[in-house]
């Protein structure tokens, strides 16, 4: 029993981390209907980024913490605004299967221009947060765990507040509903479109900062299997939607931990994958997405 | 053609048969090395315990009365780069014998080619048994997984007195999953019970699920054979975990990574490798104080040892030979018999490995230190 619930821990707080990602992959599709593939390569960005700020400001202190995961969301709100500026914009009304090549090729040219700047061997992330270890009978938790599942229930309640309460979030919806009607009625898409990438890249970039904590090894090409993963969990879920991406990341999350904690932990992946296409297949839109109907 | 276009074309030509001359002196060895991308670390000591030896010859007058030139290309760690930089070494550059690599899977990769072109090669540190089976042409100066397996099974029972232990190796890894094999006969052999077994995939960076299952086994102590970036992480979520048990695992784990990002998880565990700094032996403090000399106060590790004493083999080999031919070179090295180097005594064996003692290192205090020996 208790080992049921030590994984069923371990799940949520892997499951948190894929929801965290798999956020910014759902809210730039559900405006633009476009998988923006370099958000797994923005995510490693911001680890790095709290990797040179983590340096700077004293260990194990709440606002040297703080100070750490806002810079790093900055940075990477900036970053992601730059790259829709340069790379997508113009190619705004162009087929979609165009926009996803360039997606492709703008994360490969984070990762391997990462791999100039930072070098490729892997880096200790400094410890911003001191971790504590929390006992409950035989549960272990660490405080970390704590903090990543906690902080990403938070950032999705945020991002709910802004998407559904907001004047732009309501013109977000506008835009995601109809882009021509939501200019007719004077909403000012490029700035929209700007808005959503840099709030989906901030994300990413608390998502970078809260890995890294969690596992402090850090390299330019670490990005590319919890992205990979998130993306499933986004699909799972039902693409565009938000707490779809949430309930994503759950299950796959703790379908890796029981597996993982298994005699079949050679199948891991595996069957994580498999689960995903039962669900499709049952589900195509996804848990939560609605079936689309397209008009022939 | 005037003249005056005749003389400069002339200078030229001779300038270029002058550099022919010089080149002809030098006797050519070529490297290939990972000196950038995942296994940089590895690459790079190897590479500077390399040049620090043909530094060292030449200094004292080089080989056949000729200096050596150590020719380097770099494969970035990627599958595929290492066809392509000995290719090149061996059809261009015309070097007589070749070093590298350190990662079993790329010597894997550039063994055929120089077999085929009957060009001698030393890996350093390629512990996996296939390399030298290529064939005749194939040597290295490192001991292999099947010794370094039997090792580290006698050390548990012995020294750590683990009755039951937990494996958690890598699915795909060919060092990881070989040194699993070579662990379990020889400890299930002497008695030892293994738990239970786990498995991770190439890149993950939680082990928290297999972590957990291993600790509901109740081990004496968890084996990781794999590299120092998963060891390392391992080890950290073992702790969080609240496993306090030893991990121990094999040459894989030596880097100072391991320490940087394990931190204070990885105090109390073993790992067996080919040398320590710390060994007394006069060969090995001379090694270590040259080294220092020579690379800004860098203490050497066992990948540096192991690419110094593979350039000092080879340059004895070629001395004994008298000639630079590749099959004469190639006898002189399969005769290699008591070499004294800083990994220990290089004894090839008929199947061109090299038998030598293995070091076992404890990790005290955030510092690597010297255990014992375990003679073959």
């Amino acid at each position: 029993m208790i080992e049921f619930l030590q994984q069923l821990l371990n799940g949520l707080s892997l499951g948190a981390i894929y929801a965290l990602i798999a956020l910014g992959y759902t809210m730039v599709y559900g405006v633009l209907r476009f998988i923006n593939f370099a958000h797994s390569d923005v995510f490693m960005v911001g680890a790095f980024v709290g990797y040179y700020l983590g340096r700077l400001v004293p260990e194990g202190t709440v606002w040297g913490a703080l100070v750490v995961l806002a810079g790093s969301m900055a940075a990477c709100a900036v970053l992601g605004m730059t790259i829709e500026r340069l790379a997508y914009r113009p190619l705004r009304g162009s087929p979609t299967l165009n926009v996803l090549i360039t997606a492709i090729g703008v994360s490969l040219l984070l990762e391997y221009s990462g791999q100039v700047f930072f070098g490729a061997a892997p880096r200790n992330f400094p410890p911003v947060i001191p971790s504590a270890r929390i006992s409950l009978g035989g549960l272990v938790l660490s405080s970390n765990q704590l903090i990543v599942i906690f902080g990403t229930c938070g950032l999705m309640w945020a991002l709910r507040l802004v998407v559904l309460r907001t004047r732009i979030g309501m013109a977000m919806r506008a835009v995601s509903l109809n882009p021509q009607a939501a200019r007719l009625v004077g909403v000012n898409n490029d700035v929209i479109i700007s808005f959503t990438f840099g709030l989906g890249s901030a994300l990413a970039g608390a998502g970078g900062v809260l890995y890294a904590i969690n596992y402090p090894s850090i390299d330019p090409l670490m990005g590319v299997m919890p992205g990979l993963k998130a993306f499933v969990c986004a699909v799972l879920g039902g693409i565009g939607n938000i707490p779809g991406a949430a309930l994503g990341g759950l299950i796959l999350g703790t379908t890796e931990t029981f597996v993982g904690g298994s005699s079949w932990s050679t199948y891991k992946d595996a069957i994580a994958f498999a689960v995903l296409i039962v669900i499709l297949l049952v589900r195509p839109g996804g848990l939560l997405g609605r079936p689309s109907i397209e008009k022939v | 053609m005037s003249a005056l276009f005749r003389f400069p074309l002339l200078l030229l030509l001779l300038g270029f048969a002058c550099l022919e001359l010089h080149s002809q002196t030098a006797i050519k060895i070529g490297e290939f090395a990972s000196l950038t991308g995942k296994e940089a670390a590895f690459g790079q000591s190897s590479h500077k315990g390399t040049v620090l030896a043909i530094e060292t010859i030449n200094a004292a007058g080089g080989v056949l009365g000729r200096p050596i030139e150590l020719l380097t290309e770099d494969n970035q760690s990627k599958p595929g780069e290492s066809t392509t930089a000995v290719r090149k070494l061996i059809s261009r550059d015309r070097i007589v014998a070749l070093l590298g690599e350190v990662a079993s899977s790329r010597s894997l990769e550039a063994a055929p080619i120089a077999q085929g072109a009957h060009i001698p090669m030393v890996s350093p540190s390629s512990t996996n048994p296939k390399v030298t089976q290529i064939g005749p042409y194939i040597f290295r100066v490192c001991f292999i997984d099947p010794f370094q397996g039997a090792v580290l099974a006698k050390f548990a029972l012995d020294t750590l007195h683990a009755r039951r232990v937990g494996v958690l190796s890598s699915v795909s890894s060919a060092y990881s999953v070989g040194l699993a094999k070579y662990f379990r006969a020889p400890y299930s052999a002497a008695g030892g019970t293994i738990a239970i077994e786990q498995k991770y995939s190439e890149g993950d960076k939680d082990f928290k699920a297999q972590l957990t299952a291993i600790r509901a086994a109740d081990v004496d102590a968890i084996f990781v054979p794999g590299y120092y970036t998963e060891a390392a992480l391992i080890a950290k979520q073992a702790r969080e975990l609240g496993l306090t048990v030893p991990l121990f695992g094999g040459d894989g784990w030596e880097a100072p990574e391991l320490l940087e990002i394990g931190g204070t998880a990885v105090d109390g565990c073993y790992y067996s490798t080919h040398y320590s700094p710390e060994n007394p032996a006069p060969v090995v403090q001379r090694f270590v104080k040259a080294f220092q000399a020579r690379w800004g106060g860098e203490t050497p590790d066992a990948m540096a040892a192991l690419g110094y004493d593979s350039a000092l083999v080879l340059a004895d080999a070629i001395k004994r030979a008298g000639s630079t031919d590749g099959a004469r070179i190639r006898d002189a090295l399969a005769a290699t018999q008591e070499f004294a180097g800083v990994t220990g005594t290089t004894r090839m064996d008929a199947d061109r490995n090299a038998t030598k003692a293995a070091v076992i290192v404890e990790i005290k205090d955030g510092r690597f230190r010297f255990l014992k020996a375990v003679a073959p």
